[in-house]
């Protein structure tokens, strides 16, 4: 993990919950007292009606308790140790969700707006494929567990690979 | 004693989201646990050789066959879905 401005340990928030979030005070809680964050990136991720065929009435999301937030721990401290983040939190819902509800939140600040761009999208992509959670789409006629898609896995691989995001 | 976690699609097949197994010698490694539960039942066979099978011991996904102590928490789960 990089030493921050002003000597500090970065910031690491994690929180795994059924009710709904404030995006505005999510935001704040990332801003220290020193007035060293130049660059806050977000990301809010809703529940989209997304079956084609049928309106989604529900998406109801399982995790593992203890795994998922030591896994998303892992993956904020691996964007630390890349880029130089002042603060990064995610906080991820759980539960049945109604479409149009907000579902996950990703929020990173640094000293510049390209480590918090590339920090907050990192871990976004890593969220999808490599943390405890799963998806099930209920629809009028029944309900079926929403299929990793191959795409997901090959956004979170470029982090690993590509030299266009490595800045170190 | 160890303890079998199953999540979302297995854990509806299995009807069965946890239990706890003896350790014993004959279960030491993760690829003896797999068979010895395998040979529970027909869905349990078919849930554990499907290809999508993620493992986990102790929170941590792992690809190959690794060493089991008592105390410790196996979970078996397909593909996350997050974000």
């Amino acid at each position: 993990m990089q030493a921050t401005p002003h000597g500090a340990k970065p910031e690491l928030h994690v929180s795994i919950q059924q009710q709904d979030f404030d995006v505005g005070v999510l935001q704040q809680s990332l801003l220290g007292n020193a007035a060293a964050e130049g660059a806050v990136a977000t990301f809010t991720g809703y529940v989209r009606n997304q079956p084609p065929e049928q309106a989604l009435t529900a998406l109801e999301l399982e995790h593992y308790p203890g795994m998922t937030e030591a896994s998303i721990a892992a993956i904020i401290e691996r964007a630390m140790e890349r880029w130089p983040l002042l603060a990064a939190a995610v906080v991820h819902r759980v539960g049945k969700l109604r479409p149009g509800e907000q579902i996950v939140w990703v929020g990173v600040a640094a000293a510049h707006r390209e480590a918090a761009f590339d920090g907050c999208e990192c871990i976004m992509d890593y969220l999808k494929t490599g943390a405890p959670f799963w998806k099930k789409e209920h629809m009028a006629g029944g309900a079926r567990w929403v299929e990793a898609r191959a795409g997901d896995a090959d956004r979170a691989g470029r982090w690993a690979v590509t030299e266009r995001f490595g800045k170190q | 004693m160890l303890t079998v976690r199953f999540f979302a699609q297995f854990r509806e097949a299995l009807d069965c989201d946890a239990l706890e197994v003896p350790w014993q010698a004959e279960l030491s490694d993760l690829d003896a646990l797999e068979a010895a539960l395998r040979a529970r039942g027909e869905n349990w066979r078919q849930v554990l050789d499907g290809d999508n099978l993620i493992r986990a011991l102790n929170h941590v996904v792992v690809d190959s066959n690794v060493v089991l102590n008592d105390g410790d928490e196996i979970a078996f789960f397909p593909p996350m879905t997050g974000g």
